[in-house]
């Protein structure tokens, strides 16, 4: 008997995947090299949109935020996270609720959550600076100050994103076996040595995995920024994609925004490439160094 | 009990309390603004027990004729980009999982990582091209973008782990591939569709960057409806912090009553993902 194929179950997905994920990614690429302005006739001029990037003040200051607002996004919720899932792997009763609980941020509206983070911001009736003041530190400005609005944002990013990471990690705890605790306890390790020494190592390719997830996630940060600044205030916290947001649609240069979303996507590939990288040279060093 | 085992026990709580405090207040707070009247929203310090509760927000938010509209709307796109991702992407993920065609996948992580602005860009001109701007069409469709990878990615996983034998042995039974995969593949994977659907409904509901650019003022879904109110409605928080509540309120409770479903979806995702 022939063995039957599969093909026609994956045709019509194919069709869907073509119109919206492949196909705009080559008219991207063509706008790209072309002159392209709603309203205006299109003209081809190469690579020269490209050039004007290398240039352009906006755009690498951009880059520069979205370094740090990706750098801060991924570090803090790592090490949040990290401790959330030790908690969560132990057993106490109402634990499969109070987790739901703990994952809302992450699935709820980010627009919605961005609404209250501002008015939580707001300098004079905001209720952050109020805790503030009851432990006696003076109240800030939060994102209304070019100086704190990205570590501001990457509060509410680490608040929102910190329970992925924590999901992640808990299905590496859930997965390490009992017998290195169990020699442990015998030889008398205590608690640190025993996460630094034996969970710390055994989970390190789910800390892998949630740090790519997490620095794909952050990079791409849009609704929360978008929603609280808008990029601002100035353009202290204009990331790429924001700025990728004003190039092409509130001037509507369609041809040099795709420029950017194309240097952006390479900018995240680029990223992860460093990221597995990494991660290869470490386990290099820990063959080498026989641990 | 030990006295080291009574601590350990107050200690864990105590962790428990300080972990999902975060989440609990914010959402505490949010429903405390959005119950307040105005001039306790403006008082400082801050009103935590109002005297009297401003159950008006609500209705106000409600009552207003559009929002309605922005609610069938949000409730269209979402509903039509799920069934629509469903009916493409779980034949998909069978026929992907069977062939164990895995370089396919590619595409899917390609999805993952590019910017949703990406997509906007030529669609939109497309859309505009095709004069399409002004209906819902253009964001139904783009919703897709969100809809289908999670739906094919989860089908994907979940065709993986279900038993081939039946499948086998209705084949040499004379059953047709159709036949195979509606009547023993599909009933086997019911929860896996259930977590594709749930999670592909979330991420169409709370997406914000197509609407956005797509939506004119008869087309907006409820995440941009919120957002034009912060522009027009900047200082009466407490109805403001009641649409951004009803907005999200069917997400967190589906959050709470599926989140075995979730946590299932979103670790596979993300575990299988890396």
């Amino acid at each position: 008997m022939r063995p039957p194929s599969y093909w026609p179950f994956v045709v019509p997905a194919l069709v869907v995947v073509l119109a919206i994920i492949i196909f705009p990614w080559v008219f991207t690429i063509w706008m790209s090299l072309n002159e392209w302005k709603v309203g205006s006739p299109t003209t081809f001029v190469g690579p020269s949109n490209y050039l004007r990037l290398t240039s352009d003040p906006r755009f690498l200051e951009a880059v520069g935020h979205t370094m740090v607002y990706t750098l801060l996004s991924v570090l803090l919720p790592l090490i949040l996270g990290t401790l959330a899932a030790v908690v969560f792997h132990q057993k106490f009763p109402g634990r499969g609720f109070l987790r739901g609980v703990f994952i809302m941020p992450m699935m709820a509206t980010p627009v919605a959550i961005a609404l209250v983070w501002t008015m939580m911001f707001h300098p004079q009736l905001g209720v952050l600076n109020y805790l503030l003041s009851l432990v006696g530190i003076p109240p800030q400005l939060w994102v209304f100050h070019p100086a704190t609005v990205i570590p501001s944002l990457v509060l509410v990013e680490t608040w929102q994103w910190t329970p992925l990471v924590m999901l992640i990690v808990l299905g590496g705890l859930a997965a390490i076996p009992t017998e290195p605790y169990e020699s442990a306890q015998i030889d008398g390790a205590n608690l640190w040595q025993v996460f630094r020494f034996i969970t710390l190592p055994l989970i390190m390719p789910f800390l892998f995995i949630a740090g790519m997830i997490r620095m794909i996630d952050a990079v791409k940060s849009f609704d929360i920024i978008f929603a609280i600044t808008q990029g601002g205030p100035g353009s202290a916290s204009e990331t790429i994609n924001i700025y990728l947001y004003s190039v092409a649609f509130t001037y509507y240069d369609l041809g040099y925004g795709s420029a950017i979303a194309v240097v952006f996507f390479l900018l995240i590939v680029a990223l992860a490439a460093v990221m597995l990288y990494m991660r290869q040279r470490m386990l290099w060093t820990e063959i080498a160094s026989g641990a | 009990m030990t006295p080291r085992q009574i601590l350990g026990q107050i200690g864990l709580w105590l962790s428990v309390l300080v972990i999902v405090s975060p989440a609990i207040l914010f959402f505490l707070w949010m429903a405390s603004l959005s119950l307040k009247f105005e001039v306790d929203n403006a008082a400082y310090p801050p009103v935590f027990f109002p005297e009297r509760i401003a159950w008006k927000n609500y209705a106000d938010v409600l009552a207003s004729n559009r929002f309605l509209t922005y609610f069938f709307n949000s409730l269209i796109v979402t509903g039509s980009a799920t069934a629509l991702a469903l009916i493409v992407g779980v034949p998909a993920g069978y026929g992907i999982a069977r062939m164990a065609a895995h370089k396919s996948a590619i595409v899917i992580l390609i999805a993952r990582i590019t910017p949703g602005l990406s997509y906007l860009i030529p669609l939109f001109l497309l859309f505009q091209w095709l004069g399409l701007l002004g209906t819902l069409v253009p964001q139904v469709i783009i919703h897709l973008v969100v809809t289908v990878p999670i739906v094919i990615w989860i089908m994907i996983g979940y065709f993986e782990t279900t038993p081939m034998e039946l499948e086998e042995a209705a084949l040499i039974d004379g059953a047709t591939r159709w036949q195979v995969f509606r009547h023993v593949a599909l009933p086997i994977a019911r929860p896996g569709i259930a977590v594709a659907f749930i999670l592909a409904v979330i991420f169409s509901w709370n997406n914000f960057v197509f609407g956005i650019v797509l939506a004119g003022r008869e087309t907006r879904t409820l995440p941009v409806a919120v957002y034009n109110m912060i522009s027009f409605d900047q200082l009466s928080w407490g109805p403001l912090a009641a649409a951004a509540l009803i907005v999200t309120f069917p997400v967190l409770l589906l959050t709470v009553l599926a989140q075995r479903q979730i946590v299932a979806g979103l670790t596979a995702g993300a575990v299988k993902g890396g």
